[in-house]
């Protein structure tokens, strides 16, 4: 808990200190629009009592997913948020808890006080996974290859078969869990045939592979196809159940 | 059917597929064919003699001994000649018109109607080579070319000077078809947990390597004019196209696109390439120009489309690969993706070469391709115009690649008797299936023969 917040927290000095430089450098010719003289009277000091709210989206999020908070007050003179720090009056931020969280803001003024508080559901898979993975970790080897599983071809063929649609939706959702994972998909083939023809084979199985990730949510963006036709090969003896380990689209992380 | 051909030798000799297709027009997609010989037309027959030395030191023997293998096997390679076996040649070694007793030659067991000879010798670390052709028969004006050499003395300079003073020979002999003698066969040399482009004389003479990339570099394919060579090479990011300058002996750049890119092929005019690319998400043919400028796409079917080869003859027409019916057949197009024509009728098809006539295409196929056929993968040729074929290789284990040499009257493929990659050689052969040799040892694969 106390390290995210600090993650958080000194995200929010580099983004308030951003602000700052931008405020001190891109921004001042724009300001010739608005004269400050025009504006009238500063508003009077708010005397009321604070009103404020906090929300959180989603409500409920899996490991190593984000949440946006979003808070709005009226008449408050400074803000805070618990583990996060003084904030803005109005604003959002981003999070990405590790276990269930009561995020609670407080809003004073000279009129009083007042609260608002949201609960994060954190949901941990309860099957056993890879050690939490934060944002920029891409995890390890071996957690990887349990959960995002090669997938293997019919000869001559470059569709997914039924059950290599069951591995991909695992794919999809180890994938979804770790949004820092980028991924490499390589197509191979098995020895027999002519290389050039297996090397555009190799190349539509990857794709294959690919699309399914895709069609189950994976952003096209993370995964990367190599083929490699049957210049690289995994088994080397001449028989089918040989041949059928060099028919597959192989994942590996992509780092 | 076949007298007009019969009707000119010449035109037999230099097109004898085409002759040989049209006998076995009856005999459609039969799997045996007659042989040229057999044909019932004679070959000239050509003695070469030994060139004499015309000094004795021993450079200059070590240098005739390299020109005579040479010249001897070109002319037995050419494929239209009888050549005298070295055993029934007349003892005597003319090196000048003067010194040749011709009926010595023309009479049995000798029998020649035609007779190579000359001198060689080094003069100031020149390599000079005085070679004649003469005409047996003819005793009374019997020089058919008389020709002069001289280059820096070395053993390449010998076996260089031997092929070009044979593709004189052929030429003149032929009727004027192009010898083959002085042409390069480009191929893959695999070693080292890699693959490299290597190159070598046509008789598999001077085998060196060209490119040092360290990675797996395939598909090499020379350019019309013997100036670039386009292949394909694995880094980072997968198969890019890939080309080498044999003019500033180096890579020089080609632009890398997305996807995998594969199998490069000139036009004949050395102005496009077409390879396939997946650069937008399905392999298919693509054309650009040899820098990789104004790429175009020609196919648009899902499926791998591969292995494109330009009509040499036209450069109008492009033969290629198709998957897009399940197992890969050979498809022929117009360069403008229009006319799509499958040529095959099953199997596994891979691998086309188009002879340089334009006629025939030459490619790889296992005509029962299946998990537990017994089909083995062949060398067939195939008639465009008429889809006729004939298979020029049988039971020898899995074959590969052929190329047509520049005369259409040779094909050079990859062979591995046992099936296994490691063992894969480079192999020659004549167009009509005869007198298979092979080039390299083991290790060799993908030959690509050069245009001229």
């Amino acid at each position: 808990m106390s390290a995210m917040h600090t993650v958080t927290r000194k995200a929010f000095i580099v983004i308030a200190a951003l602000a700052t430089i931008g405020a001190a450098t891109g921004c001042h010719k724009k300001a010739s629009g608005v004269d400050p003289n025009s504006l009238g009277p500063p508003p009077a000091p708010p005397s009321a009592a604070p009103t404020a709210t906090l929300t959180a989206d989603p409500l409920a999020i899996d490991l190593g997913q984000s949440v946006v908070l979003n808070w709005r007050t009226q008449n408050a003179t400074s803000v805070t948020i618990d583990g996060i720090g003084e904030v803005n009056l109005n604003g959002t931020q981003t999070v990405t808890p590790s276990t269930s969280t009561n995020f609670h803001l407080t809003a004073k003024s000279d009129g009083g006080a007042t609260e608002a508080s949201v609960r994060v559901t954190v949901r941990v898979p309860v099957a056993p996974t890879a050690p939490a993975i934060t944002e920029g970790d891409m995890g390890s080897d071996a957690a990887f290859h349990q959960n995002v599983q090669d997938v293997f071809f019919d000869y001559d063929s470059f569709e997914l078969r039924p059950d290599a649609a069951t591995s991909t939706t695992q794919a999809a959702s180890f994938l979804a869990a770790h949004p820092a994972i980028k991924v490499v998909i390589g197509g191979y083939c098995d020895d027999r045939g002519s290389a050039e023809y297996n090397l555009a084979l190799g190349e539509n199985r990857a794709n294959a592979a690919k699309t399914g990730l895709v069609a189950a949510g994976v952003a096209a963006t993370r995964i990367r196809v190599i083929s490699y036709g049957k210049e690289k090969q995994f088994c080397t003896e001449e028989n089918e159940s040989c041949w059928q380990q060099n028919r597959r689209a192989q994942f590996s992380l992509d780092r | 059917m076949l007298s007009p051909k019969r009707t000119s030798p010449t035109l037999y000799r230099l097109v004898a597929l085409l002759f040989l297709l049209s006998c076995a027009a009856s005999l459609r997609a039969q799997d045996w064919f007659k042989t040229e010989t057999s044909s019932g037309i004679s070959s000239i027959r050509i003695a070469a003699a030994d060139f004499k030395p015309l000094s004795a030191d021993p450079q200059t023997i070590g240098f005739k001994k390299t020109f005579d293998a040479t010249l001897f096997n070109d002319l037995s390679n050419a494929g239209i000649f009888d050549i005298v076996s070295k055993s029934l040649l007349p003892q005597s070694t003319p090196g000048a018109p003067p010194e040749i007793n011709l009926p010595q030659w023309s009479a049995a067991p000798t029998s020649a109607s035609m007779v190579a000879f000359g001198g060689i010798n080094v003069q100031g670390g020149k390599l000079v080579c005085n070679g004649y052709l003469f005409d047996a028969k003819n005793l009374q004006y019997p020089q058919v070319l008389a020709k002069q050499y001289s280059e820096d003395a070395s053993d390449d300079a010998a076996r260089q000077i031997a092929h070009r003073f044979a593709d004189e020979i052929i030429f003149r002999l032929s009727g004027g078809s192009q010898g083959i003698a002085e042409t390069k066969v480009y191929y893959v040399k695999i070693g080292g947990g890699g693959k490299e482009i290597w190159a070598m004389d046509y008789d598999g003479a001077n085998q060196h390597a060209i490119t040092h990339l360290g990675t797996v570099s395939l598909s090499p394919r020379i350019s019309p004019d013997n100036s670039r060579l386009a292949f394909s090479s694995l880094d980072k990011s997968g198969f890019q196209i890939r080309m080498f300058s044999l003019v500033l002996n180096r890579m020089v750049n080609f632009p890398a696109a997305g996807g995998t890119n594969l199998s490069p092929a000139w036009d004949p005019n050395g102005k496009e390439i077409a390879y396939s690319s997946s650069r937008s998400g399905d392999p298919e043919i693509w054309i650009s120009s040899p820098d990789g400028a104004a790429p175009r796409r020609v196919t648009s079917f899902s499926g791998p489309d591969v292995s494109p080869v330009f009509n040499p003859r036209t450069g109008a027409q492009i033969a290629w690969i198709s998957g897009r019916t399940n197992l890969p057949q050979l498809y022929i197009m117009d360069t403008d993706g229009s006319a799509v024509q499958r040529m095959t009728d099953g199997g596994y098809a891979t691998s086309p070469s188009w002879s340089p006539n334009g006629q025939f295409l030459a490619f790889a196929w296992d005509r029962k391709y299946g998990p537990g056929a017994p089909g083995g993968q062949d060398i067939y040729v195939m008639e465009v115009a008429t889809k006729r074929w004939i298979q020029l290789t049988h039971d020898g284990g899995r074959c590969d690649f052929p190329s047509w040499s520049p005369d259409g009257r040779h094909i050079v493929y990859a062979n591995t008797a046992d099936g296994s990659a490691a063992h894969m050689k480079v192999w020659t052969m004549l167009a009509d299936g005869t007198q298979k040799r092979p080039l390299t040892s083991d290790g060799a694969d993908m030959p690509n023969w050069s245009w001229k």
